[in-house]
């Protein structure tokens, strides 16, 4: 009898998140591991030369941010990668958290489950010195553009919703930019960071026409967990306390610095 | 002699004992064909998951939305593949003629022709896509087109015109060698043999494995929207990856079937009287 008294306590402890966000009763899908996915490959600046294990970049600084404040240190943290679409779709996950830029959006919010947002980030497009949208200041002067995004981002979303236009639909985004440095498309829109490396470092004679307008939606970025993942508010928890005691903050200075420096493009 | 044949009394007792037969062949053939349908019918829907199979794959509101949408990339697929099968049916038909030419002077062009197949079949046809697609206008190379549309049909022409060809020369192969030596005895020379005895034939004889290629084609034209093109299956996916619905995917394999089918009961249908007079498709 008591012993079923205290299995009642038990449950009604799991409820009150501070209890059960203790990293012994944390329901991650190897015990005593962490299993944190990101893209293939994963691009400046949210992981230095693709290789998350180092703690390097943006997204990899707060994966390991993250997961101190859950428990785990260093060495109980394994990756995975998954392609951008994929992690999105309902099924079986093969990661604890998933973070590769994904925007938080209502029709998402169907299929998986998203922590508070880590990163707020408009979207911006690419192109290059001489193309038909490199002086461009206006969202009409983008209509008659070719213009290209990957399948299933929020990017896509934005060329049909506030550019208008038929998009030039790409796997992802390294089809795209080879596309861009072919020219066979006049502009990509990608978040305004990786619009910064890939203005810089991938297109030859890149730069960006500016960003869009903030929609609301869409900007925020997002740690994806599995729909109704038992990790979903501990993982909250630790993205608001690395929020509140500054160290999201340090992170993001020390990886997204330039963060100006693209006009906002008018209707 | 002049009157017309009227069957005699015995024929009339077979003629109707076969129509009896018939009819009963019919009866137990629908019965079980219901039967089994029926069954299978019930083991899906009594299933589990059937509910959410239904929303998630059968949604017929979501599927009307999609529908514009899906069925003008179809129309690419179709359009592709049109264009695409007239340049591999000459491509293709070329290549076959130069493996069996035995011109000691065509000898190079064999030999090209021979490469040509075996590097074009052992290419996976993506990879062929990406090569050409994003690999040429990096040449960079004046007065070749940048289109990626052009170049993704480029790369299916090139690729199945390899596949092809080596269907329409096993039909020629095939051909008994006593056609070529009655077209030789008549004074044919090799060119005019080919022209009027051989190719006739062999054409022929390989329109099914054609029309297999065919159809490959229709759905591996898709394969271009990896440069960026919006085709069916793209549209599908474009859909589905907003709304976690995968009724698009449903509507767009039910579009290629409706193409398909009616195109593979055609061709049939207009090849039966050869097929009874060649093969033994006229079998009793």
């Amino acid at each position: 009898m008591a012993f079923a008294l205290s299995s009642c306590s038990q449950s009604t402890k799991d409820e009150t998140a501070s209890a059960s966000c203790a990293k012994a009763d944390l329901q991650t899908l190897n015990a005593g591991t962490l299993t944190i996915a990101t893209g293939q490959p994963a691009y400046y600046p949210w992981v230095i030369d693709d290789k998350p294990e180092s703690g390097e970049g943006f997204e990899a600084a707060v994966a390991y941010a993250v997961a101190e404040k859950l428990g785990f240190t260093k060495d109980e943290v394994t990756w995975v990668r998954t392609t951008f679409d994929g992690a999105i779709a309902p099924g079986d996950k093969t990661f604890d958290f998933n973070l590769q830029q994904f925007s938080i959006t209502d029709e998402r919010k169907n299929a998986v489950d998203f922590s508070t947002p880590y990163y707020t980030a408009p979207q911006a497009i690419v192109s290059f010195k001489g193309s038909k949208v490199a002086k461009a200041t206006t969202l009409t002067e983008l209509k008659s553009a070719k213009l290209g995004a990957a399948v299933g981002t929020t990017s896509l979303d934005a060329i049909s919703n506030q550019i208008g236009g038929t998009p030039q639909v790409f796997n992802d985004n390294a089809a795209a930019v080879s596309a861009l440095k072919n020219k066979q498309i006049d502009g990509l829109v990608v978040d305004l960071p990786t619009a910064f490396y890939l203005s810089a470092v991938e297109v030859p004679n890149g730069l960006i026409v500016g960003q869009l307008p903030s929609t609301g939606s869409g900007d925020q970025f997002g740690l994806l967990l599995a729909k109704g993942s038992p990790l979903t508010a501990c993982v909250s928890q630790a993205v608001d306390a690395i929020t509140a005691d500054g160290s999201l903050d340090a992170i993001t200075t020390k990886w997204l610095s330039t963060d100006a420096g693209a006009p906002i493009l008018k209707p | 002699m002049n009157d017309k044949w009227l069957p005699s009394p015995r024929e009339l007792i077979r003629q109707e004992r076969r129509k009896k037969l018939a009819q009963r062949k019919f009866l137990i053939a629908s019965l079980s064909t219901f039967i089994v349908l029926a069954g299978l019918i019930t083991l899906v829907v009594t299933s589990p998951g059937w509910d959410i199979v239904k929303k998630t794959f059968f949604d017929l509101d979501y599927g009307r939305e999609v529908f514009p949408t899906v069925i003008k990339g179809i129309f690419l697929n179709i359009k592709l593949t049109i264009i695409g099968s007239i340049c591999i049916g000459a491509i293709a038909l070329l290549l076959a003629i130069l493996r069996t030419t035995r011109s000691a002077a065509l000898t190079p062009f064999r030999l090209l022709a021979t490469a040509y197949v075996d590097i074009f079949r052992g290419i996976p046809l993506l990879l062929v896509i990406f090569l050409i697609g994003f690999g040429v206008p990096a040449l960079g190379l004046k007065g070749l087109t940048s289109n990626v549309t052009i170049l993704g049909t480029a790369a299916v022409v090139i690729t199945y015109s390899a596949y092809v060809a080596e269907v329409i020369r096993s039909g020629i192969l095939s051909i008994h060698p006593s056609q070529r030596a009655a077209a030789r005895s008549l004074g044919l020379t090799h060119a005019q043999s080919m022209r009027h005895i051989v190719l006739p034939q062999a054409l022929r004889r390989v329109v099914p494995p054609l029309l297999n290629d065919f159809v490959a084609l229709l759905k591996d034209t898709g394969l271009v929207s990896i440069l960026g093109v919006i085709d069916a299956i793209r549209a599908a996916q474009i859909n589905a990856s907003r709304t976690f619905n995968y009724t698009p995917y449903v509507v767009a394999a039910l579009l290629f079937l409706c193409i398909t089918i009616p195109l593979t009961r055609y061709t049939d249908r207009a090849l039966r009287n050869t097929y009874a007079r060649q093969n033994s498709e006229g079998a009793i």
